[in-house]
């Protein structure tokens, strides 16, 4: 028997409503992602991911698309934690996020983290297209294991283009299987908990904020164009999501 | 030395006495020598000097990064943008000697940067008698060793000692104290050197680096004429 | 063209300013990271794998004739320490006047023109190894290995670890340079078709969050 794995496809597209505040005349969910309004303030509109089952499995391919006009603001979060599984279909699974950012639009990609069970395989990609005036907050956070459990492999690509210009593009592979010294003192050391939140602003063009390291583990790097990242490592994803949060605020 | 074809863009070659766009670049002077002979000292008391009468900049290569540098910049001999320290990743001989190319950018960068110079001094970080610049850096070097430092160094020889441009005998002052025989050291450095010169002196005295700067001149007079 | 000039290219007293930093080992080291031979090991091939993996495609890109403005911000994208980037540039620099003594060309001059302040080292690398009749696969080997001999020495004078037990990392670290080297050509073949996006990305956050530590100190012995 071929076992395959599922295929879903969710869709954001936030626009400018005229009146001050932020449409979504499209927002669907797709089988294991669904999607919620949920209450926004003032002029951002707020969007939960809601995973209906947990996943992804081997084999799935699960795929998350927004799209923010100008003069629209959108806050996407997740209920829970996503969790990668292995399952009975063969393969890595993948997980695919593509965000676009227009001119004069606002984008917060707030989710909960996502956590490598062991045995799992996944291949996760966010690629985010960034107008030279638009402004971005975004989060990702991945947590290697359950409490006390080895993870499974998770390879996750973070590419940010803003104004077409590449300003970032990471890939990070750990587990077992990734390339040797994912581990060791190079790369995570033993940490369990890796984090990224990468800040997009155009005022940053001008001032770019002063590179500094925030803690043990905690870095905030200026890019090379209107961007900042912050990486931090952690023991945990309680301590990453604190340093992650920390570093948010810092930015103002 | 030339390469046989056409530059057009900053120079690959350390040792052409001009700059890109033809104008004849700055002395650069080295100062080398075992630590706590007086290097920086003399770099400061140098800069005091002749400050008002030349353009200069001073390049340091600290062992552990921009002590030296620090230390000239506390002292105000120069402007801080006149001052650029060179990290030489524990290696401090191999900064001026086999791999120079970061000395290179520091003393391209400053005559980009802050104009036309007349001498830019080198000062190694402190290092053991075997340290000499190499040619490709500097025009000219001087070695720093001091009386306390023992007076038969001057005889042990090695190639500061031997074949800087000017050797400098510093400390003279403490001489009485810890038993060194400057007689001695003269005749010593005269057999090593044969008419190379030596220059004794002490930093606390009214001639202070009165003599190394005239030589100094003479150096840049010649690199001018 | 002759092989050996990869020799000259990849020797260790090649005088591009390769002396002066760890390679992100005076951090690790500091950090209680790196203490013997045995996390050495673990630290170089955590590199090798992904600053080496980067730096071989890029190196072997530009030897493939791929855009060398593309690649250098290919690099800055795949570089997000300010610190790493700063020393990038430098020992680009540093390498583009020691690349140009050695093996004049105009390609290297018209590099030199473009990028004053010095291009990703690693950009500059590729443009080096072509100058002196060099494939992208010698650029790639050349890239690797430079990713970790440089910490390996390092800690040597950090750590006063035994010469030999440093030699013994990097010899048993060659079958993994072997694969590094092929992987970063085959990307790099795969940018002259597809652009720069074909690059390996392979990131290492300690390295990153290291590095900006590091270039906080007031005093530190290696550049980075």
């Amino acid at each position: 028997m071929t076992v395959t794995g599922v295929r879903a496809t969710a869709r954001i597209l936030a626009r400018d409503d005229g009146r001050g505040g932020t449409a979504l005349p499209v927002l669907e969910g797709d089988g294991p992602l669904a999607l919620r309004r949920t209450r926004g303030s003032g002029a951002e509109a707020r969007v939960m991911l809601v995973g209906a089952m947990s996943g992804p499995l081997g084999g799935d391919h699960f795929a998350v698309e927004a799209e923010v006009g100008d003069g629209a603001r959108l806050s996407v979060g997740s209920a829970a934690a996503t969790i990668a599984l292995p399952g009975q279909a063969k393969g890595e699974s993948r997980y695919d996020v593509r965000l676009n950012v227009a001119d004069g639009g606002e984008l917060c990609w707030l989710p909960e983290q996502l956590i490598s069970v062991h045995g799992s395989d996944l291949y996760v990609t966010t690629r985010v297209e960034v107008g030279a005036d638009a402004r971005l907050v975004l989060r990702e956070e991945q947590v290697l294991g359950r409490a006390g459990e080895e993870p499974g492999r998770l390879t996750s690509r973070l590419s940010v283009r803003v104004a077409g210009r590449m300003v970032l593009d990471q890939e990070l592979a750990c587990g077992p299987g990734a390339p040797g010294g994912w581990d060791g003192p190079a790369v995570l050391g033993g940490y369990r908990a890796v984090g990224q939140l990468v800040v997009v602003r155009p005022e940053f063009g001008e001032r770019p904020v002063g590179a500094r390291v925030l803690g043990d583990g905690v870095a905030v790097m200026p890019l090379a164009g209107p961007a900042a990242l912050v990486t931090a490592v952690a023991a945990d994803a309680l301590r990453l999501r604190r340093a992650l949060d920390e570093a948010l605020a810092a930015f103002g | 030395m030339h390469l046989d074809h056409d530059h057009h863009g900053p120079a690959a070659v350390s040792a052409d006495s001009h700059r890109p766009d033809g104008t004849r670049r700055a002395l650069r002077i080295g100062l080398g020598g075992p630590v706590g002979s007086g290097k920086t000292a003399t770099v400061a008391a140098l800069c005091r000097i002749l400050r008002d009468e030349l353009s200069l900049a001073v390049v340091t290569n600290d062992i552990y990064t921009r002590e030296d540098a620090e230390f000239l910049l506390r002292e105000a001999v120069l402007p801080p943008e006149r001052i650029t320290a060179v990290e030489t990743g524990a290696c401090p001989h191999t900064a001026i000697r086999d791999d120079i190319s970061a000395n290179l950018e520091a003393v391209e960068d400053l005559e980009d940067e802050i104009g036309p110079l007349d001498l830019i001094l080198v000062e190694s970080g402190g290092d053991n008698l075997t340290a000499t610049f190499s040619k490709g850096l500097v025009d000219a070097q001087i070695f720093v060793i001091d009386v306390a430092g023992g007076d038969d160094i001057p005889r042990k020889g090695g190639p500061g000692v031997t074949t800087a441009d000017l050797l400098v005998v510093n400390k003279t002052d403490l001489a009485p104290y810890v038993g060194s025989d400057l007689g001695r050291m003269a005749a010593d450095a005269k057999a090593q050197r044969a008419e190379l010169p030596v220059v004794f002196q002490s930093l606390r005295t009214e001639a202070g680096v009165c003599e190394v700067a005239g030589w100094v001149r003479g150096r840049l007079a010649a690199w001018t004429a | 063209m002759s092989r050996a000039a990869l020799l000259v290219l990849a020797d260790g007293r090649f005088p591009a300013g390769g002396h002066a930093h760890s390679g992100g080992a005076e951090a690790a080291v500091k950090a209680g990271r790196i203490t013997g031979a045995g996390s050495l090991a673990d630290f170089c091939r955590g590199r090798l794998h992904t600053a080496g993996l980067v730096s071989g495609a890029v190196a072997a890109a530009a030897v493939l004739g791929v855009d060398p403005l593309e690649l250098d911000r290919a690099t800055d994208a795949r570089t997000p320490s300010p610190a790493l980037r700063v020393a990038a540039r430098k020992l680009g620099r540093q390498l583009m006047r020691a690349g140009r003594a050695t093996w004049p060309s105009a390609e290297l001059d018209a590099l030199a023109r473009q990028f004053p302040k010095g291009a990703h080292q690693p950009v500059v690398l590729g443009l080096v190894a072509r100058a002196a009749g060099l494939g992208a696969e010698d650029a790639a080997y050349c890239a690797a290995y430079e990713s970790v001999s440089g910490a390996a020495s390092a800690v040597v004078r950090l750590l006063s670890l035994d010469p030999f037990d440093a030699t013994g990392v990097l010899a048993r670290l060659a079958p993994e340079l072997d694969r590094v080297a092929d992987r970063a050509v085959e990307a790099a073949r795969a940018v002259v078709g597809d652009g720069v996006n074909a690059l390996p990305a392979a990131s290492a956050p300690l390295l990153e969050i290291g590095a900006e530590a590091h270039a906080a100190w007031a005093v530190r012995l290696f550049a980075s």
